[in-house]
């Protein structure tokens, strides 16, 4: 599975990575996740607002406020 | 009711006496603290709703291909309720480019999103009443209707950075499930409670200081140069805007001192403009997307609206 935490670096961003990290950790499952920071990047995935969320090249969640925990489980899972 | 509660806490409950300044003071903070923030709730709240029906994707989606005039209005409007924070400008500013929205569309979007939202209408309703609420709200959406129109008649595609036109979006499907009215209501009550953890503080200064500092505020030399005597007050309200950051709600509490002190409300309001639509900040991160050239006709044209504006509310307030 692939899930990308794309941001450019505000607090917000680093609570997705936090968040998409736990998740992955308490679903107990294989999962590369990756940062992607550059602005222009970031906009080439979609993505308007920040933090963004992209599993298996689905967005699945752009902007504030921040998912829960549980949430972004569901998330994660529903592409597993 | 509420009045009658405020009284309550401070004759009954702290059994202070009546009719003193202390005792004055401290009901109408009370009364006003519990009526700005039932507004504040409430609106946001019922914003935040309408919000969940404009994600920014939609609103690129209606804005795209969009003819001037109308476009300008329509984005103006949607830069109420879209969400927006300044460290989105710039994807943002990319996928509206990419996706065919018009380059002064696009501007009257970034101008009004952060100058004219909820909280700022709030905040400037429970202190200063609708009127100036009204008034803010719709010059607000002026400056970002012309300004936008502006920079669209100038043709000034050539001054944004190039790769910006290069950029083709990966199509990632946006899979945002479909949301049911119910969890519209559930991401409306967080964003109330995100918006309200980040704004009390200010809040509570602003009516601090009409409730307690009522005279003294150490501005003092800013309304000295910038007060209703001076013809050049907006002007240097404004100047002094420009360079300053915050948002909406950050600025409310030097508004309110501001306005103490005898600043009059076309400058007050010229000023809250500056600080809220422009700041150093947002300019370095719209380097990344606009060259100087463009960033400085941006900056010149929304100073020469805002100031315009400044100057018709003190002539007519």
């Amino acid at each position: 599975m692939e899930i990308k935490v794309l941001g450019p670096g505000c607090a917000n961003c680093f609570k997705m990575e936090e968040l998409a990290k736990s998740a992955v950790k308490e679903l107990g499952i294989e999962a590369k996740i990756e940062k992607i920071t550059d602005i222009g990047q970031i906009a080439m995935h979609g993505i308007l607002s920040t933090p963004g969320l992209i599993v298996n090249g689905k967005i699945k969640h752009s902007g504030k406020p921040l998912p829960s925990l549980e949430k972004v489980k569901e998330l994660i899972k529903g592409e597993a | 009711m509420l009045k009658a509660f405020a009284s309550y806490v401070v004759y009954d409950l702290f059994g202070m006496a009546r009719d003193t300044r202390l005792s004055g003071a401290l009901e109408f903070f009370i009364y006003d603290t519990i009526k700005i923030f039932l507004l504040l709730s409430v609106i946001i709240f019922a914003v935040s709703v309408i919000r969940s029906y404009f994600p920014p994707e939609r609103t690129k989606r209606i804005l795209s291909h969009k003819r001037e005039f109308i476009g300008n209005i329509l984005a103006a409007l949607l830069g109420i309720v879209t969400p927006f924070c300044s460290c989105s400008a710039v994807p943002l500013f990319i996928g509206f480019v990419e996706a065919g929205v018009p380059l002064g569309v696009t501007f009257s979007f970034l101008i009004s999103s952060p100058m004219v939202n909820e909280v700022a209408v709030v905040l400037l309703w429970g202190l200063f009443g609708w009127k100036i609420a009204l008034i803010y709200m719709v010059t607000g959406l002026l400056v970002a209707i012309v300004a936008g129109m502006i920079i669209g008649k100038l043709k000034l595609e050539k001054w944004v950075e190039e790769y910006v036109y290069t950029i083709k979006s990966l199509g990632a499907a946006a899979d945002i499930a479909k949301q049911t009215f119910k969890d519209r209501l559930v991401y409306a009550l967080e964003n109330t409670t995100d918006i309200l953890k980040k704004v009390w503080a200010y809040v509570i200064v602003a009516i601090g200081i009409g409730g307690f500092i009522h005279g003294y505020v150490p501005e003092d030399f800013l309304v000295k140069y910038a007060g209703p005597q001076n013809p050049f007050g907006v002007p240097i309200a404004v100047a002094l805007g420009v360079p300053l950051y915050s948002n909406a709600a950050g600025v409310i509490p030097i508004v309110y001192a501001l306005m103490e002190k005898g600043m009059s409300m076309g400058t007050v309001l010229a000023f809250m403009m500056a600080v809220t639509a422009l700041s150093f900040p947002e300019m370095i991160i719209l380097r990344k997307v606009l060259k100087v050239k463009l960033l400085a006709v941006f900056v010149g044209i929304m100073t020469v609206t805002i100031i315009g504006v400044g100057y018709l509310f003190n002539a007519i307030l």
